[in-house]
């Protein structure tokens, strides 16, 4: 399928630093693409890029075909969601006030519309029991659960998530993956940065590996994840087994001195 | 581990679609797990079903109407009370007659004194109205600021756009600009309180916020340099144009003329009116900037508007009742605490709040010390510097110190 969101030739410079160096990348409605790679890779800035906050040095984003910067604030907001890798709330917000501010975008529209997709976004994080608490009283686990119950409430054709589970257990991690599959299996285009390549190989559809800057390899997951390249890319062995349950990838790094001769998922 | 021994995600008592088991245990294969339709085919708008919309708290709080209606009776009482307390007191009865009588209504009793009709709408209720506007002013500048900072310590008296906008105008009076007419001083209280505002925004902002001790530090600043100001106004002023500085400096309601209400009053209005329109995008904003930005608020629009506004109010409260410290941190404030941080409501109810804070300190003002009008503006700081430093020591007990 036609990408709905497009990196093209995507450079980016501060300074002297070169963050990001000619990045490709194609995100398409009905997968999920993990982005992931070593810290300051340039996830966080690849993904600041495609949510249109900064506009690249060189190279451009397009959305539908339309070049990114040409899309007023308003228009883009019902087109895409953003969930941040740290939620910040400077009022005494009610969780409930908090993903209602998802539906923004759609103001004009029917309050009790807007309310039954809340409920719906908060049901679905396993937050609805948390929405009439103030939200800097949240653990940070349920902090980015209700971030992103905010991002889904939005109903964009695009999810662009960085770090959407970094502070959760895993079942609330298979959960907001699930979460994000479902959205796929709508038609929606997901984009995640993911640290765990576990959790990306069982949920993606799409892996991207970004290192210094550069597209190191996307693809399928099980092509993409090989222990060459993961090792290479994160300088430290990695391991990569097939789980014996489902024969999906599990990532692992291997520990001890002695570089063992990984199996091939 | 079977997938009837994982808890589907959710929540006791949710009514969760059938087929809500988010975690499959078996196969994980991407795209076999059954999308659990909990949110069912929403389109932007479209229903979406099965919600438990009820367990959702409301918008807006219950007590919203009750807060309003209350701050709007005490708001009257003041009127009522403020206007008939003076060196020649006046019974409520008669202040009710006179006011109704402006309004061709037979009510209350005629007053006994020839010249209280004279007293009152000469003396009293532009004073009173006065009070109301600047109180407005200044709460709705302080809940503005606070939004667009992010920060709710910010106040125009604290980070020194008072100042700014008082040194702007002392420096009018000290060099003679007053003589060309009420909307030069206004006009220079209002640059001056642009300029210091531009000044404290830009220079306490980092990466997208504003620490809590950044922005007290510039304030310091930004007081400093217009103390300074003044004290040089003063200096090169003769002795008529040094008392009116010291008024200034100050800060009094004393000797307000329908005049001023007539400058002051559609600032006021149409300032607070336009606030009230940047309500919902300063609600996104709390989320920071870049998600603000990702909801459809043009924030770099939204943040001129909001300095723009501010210098408006700031400069129509100063430039007829000179510096009046902490109105705009304490009414927001406590509005907030009483009605929850959605701006939709606090900017309303701050500017009525202000408007009573403000009314009821200048009636304290008039009438504390016997024969003698205290400096409103030194009242207002007697209270809220202290509520300042308990605010401080909050947040310092809740954030874990400066943010």
């Amino acid at each position: 399928m036609a990408a709905l969101l497009a990196a093209h030739g995507v450079h980016y410079q501060v300074g002297q630093a070169q963050i990001l160096r000619g990045i490709d990348l194609a995100v398409r409605p009905g997968e999920v693409l993990v982005l992931a790679g070593p810290n300051g890779a340039g996830k966080s800035t690849l993904l600041a890029v495609l949510a249109g906050d900064i506009r690249p040095t060189d190279g451009q984003v397009t959305l539908d075909g339309r070049a990114l910067h040409g899309i007023g604030v308003k228009a883009l907001a019902r087109r895409r969601a953003v969930m941040l890798a740290e939620a910040q709330v400077s009022f005494p917000f009610s969780v409930a006030d908090v993903v209602r501010m998802g539906r923004a975008p759609w103001r004009g529209g029917q309050e009790e519309a807007d309310d039954a997709a809340v409920a719906a976004a908060l049901a679905a994080t396993d937050t609805l029991d948390l929405a009439r608490r103030i939200f800097q009283t949240l653990s940070s686990g349920e902090k980015a659960r209700v971030a992103f119950a905010r991002a889904l409430a939005q109903q964009a054709d695009v999810l662009l998530l960085d770090e959407p589970t970094a502070a959760l257990d895993i079942r609330h991690q298979e959960l907001v993956m699930s979460l994000a599959r479902r959205e796929a299996g709508r038609g929606r285009a997901v984009l995640a940065v993911l640290h765990d390549l576990s959790l990306a190989a069982a949920w993606a559809d799409q892996l991207a590996l970004i290192g210094d800057g550069r597209l190191v390899g996307a693809g399928p997951v099980a092509e993409i994840a090989t222990p060459d390249r993961l090792s290479d890319l994160y300088r430290h062995p990695i391991g990569v087994w097939p789980d014996p349950a489902t024969g999906l990838p599990v990532v692992a790094p291997i520990r001890g001195r002695r570089p063992v001769t990984p199996c091939v998922a | 581990m079977t997938a009837a021994a994982r808890p589907a995600a959710a929540t006791p008592g949710v009514d969760l679609a059938p087929g809500v088991d988010l975690a499959p245990d078996v196969d994980l294969a991407p795209g076999v797990a059954p999308p659990p339709d909990v949110a069912g085919p929403a389109g932007p708008t479209g229903p979406t079903g099965r919600a438990p919309v009820a367990a959702l708290p409301p918008a807006r709080p219950g007590r919203a109407a009750a807060v309003l209606t209350g701050l709007g009776l005490a708001a009257v009482a003041l009127v009522i009370a403020s206007a008939g307390i003076g060196q020649m007191d006046i019974p409520p009865d008669q202040v009710i007659h006179l006011l109704a009588g402006k309004l061709g209504l037979e009510l209350g009793t005629a007053p006994e004194a020839t010249n209280a009709e004279a007293v009152l709408m000469s003396v009293r209720l532009p004073r009173l109205a006065l009070a109301a506007l600047a109180g407005a002013a200044l709460a709705t500048a302080g809940a503005l600021m606070q939004g667009v900072f992010r920060n709710p310590l910010a106040e125009p008296g604290v980070i020194g756009v008072s100042a700014g906008a008082a040194a702007a105008a002392c420096g009018g009076i000290a060099l003679g600009a007053g003589a060309l007419g009420p909307w030069s001083t206004a006009g220079l209280a209002f640059a001056g309180g642009l300029g210091s505002t531009l000044l404290v925004y830009g220079l306490s902002r980092a990466g997208g916020r504003t620490e809590v001790v950044t922005l007290v530090l510039t304030g310091v600043a930004v007081n400093a340099v217009a103390g300074a100001a003044i004290a040089l106004f003063v200096f090169l002023a003769d002795s008529s144009a040094r008392e009116e500085i010291i008024f200034w400096q100050l800060g009094s309601l004393n000797g307000t003329r329908w005049q001023y209400v007539a400058v002051a009053a559609p600032v006021v209005v149409v300032a607070v009116t336009a606030a009230m329109t940047l309500a919902r995008p300063l609600d996104l904003l709390s989320l920071g900037e870049r998600s603000a930005r990702h909801l459809g608020v043009d924030v770099e629009r939204l943040r001129i508007g909001v300095i723009v506004l501010v210098a408006f109010l700031t400069a129509a409260a100063v430039a007829f009742s000179g510096i009046i410290a902490f109105v705009g941190l304490v009414a927001p404030h406590l509005m907030r605490m009483a009605l929850g941080p959605g701006h939709g409501l606090l900017l309303p109810a701050s500017a009525l709040g202000g408007a009573v804070l403000l009314m009821a300190a200048d009636l304290v003002a008039r009438t504390a010390v016997n024969y003698a009008d205290l400096p409103i503006g030194m009242l207002t700081s007697l209270v809220g510097g202290p509520f300042f430093f308990y605010l401080l020591r909050r947040a310092r007990r809740q954030a874990g110190g400066w943010g």
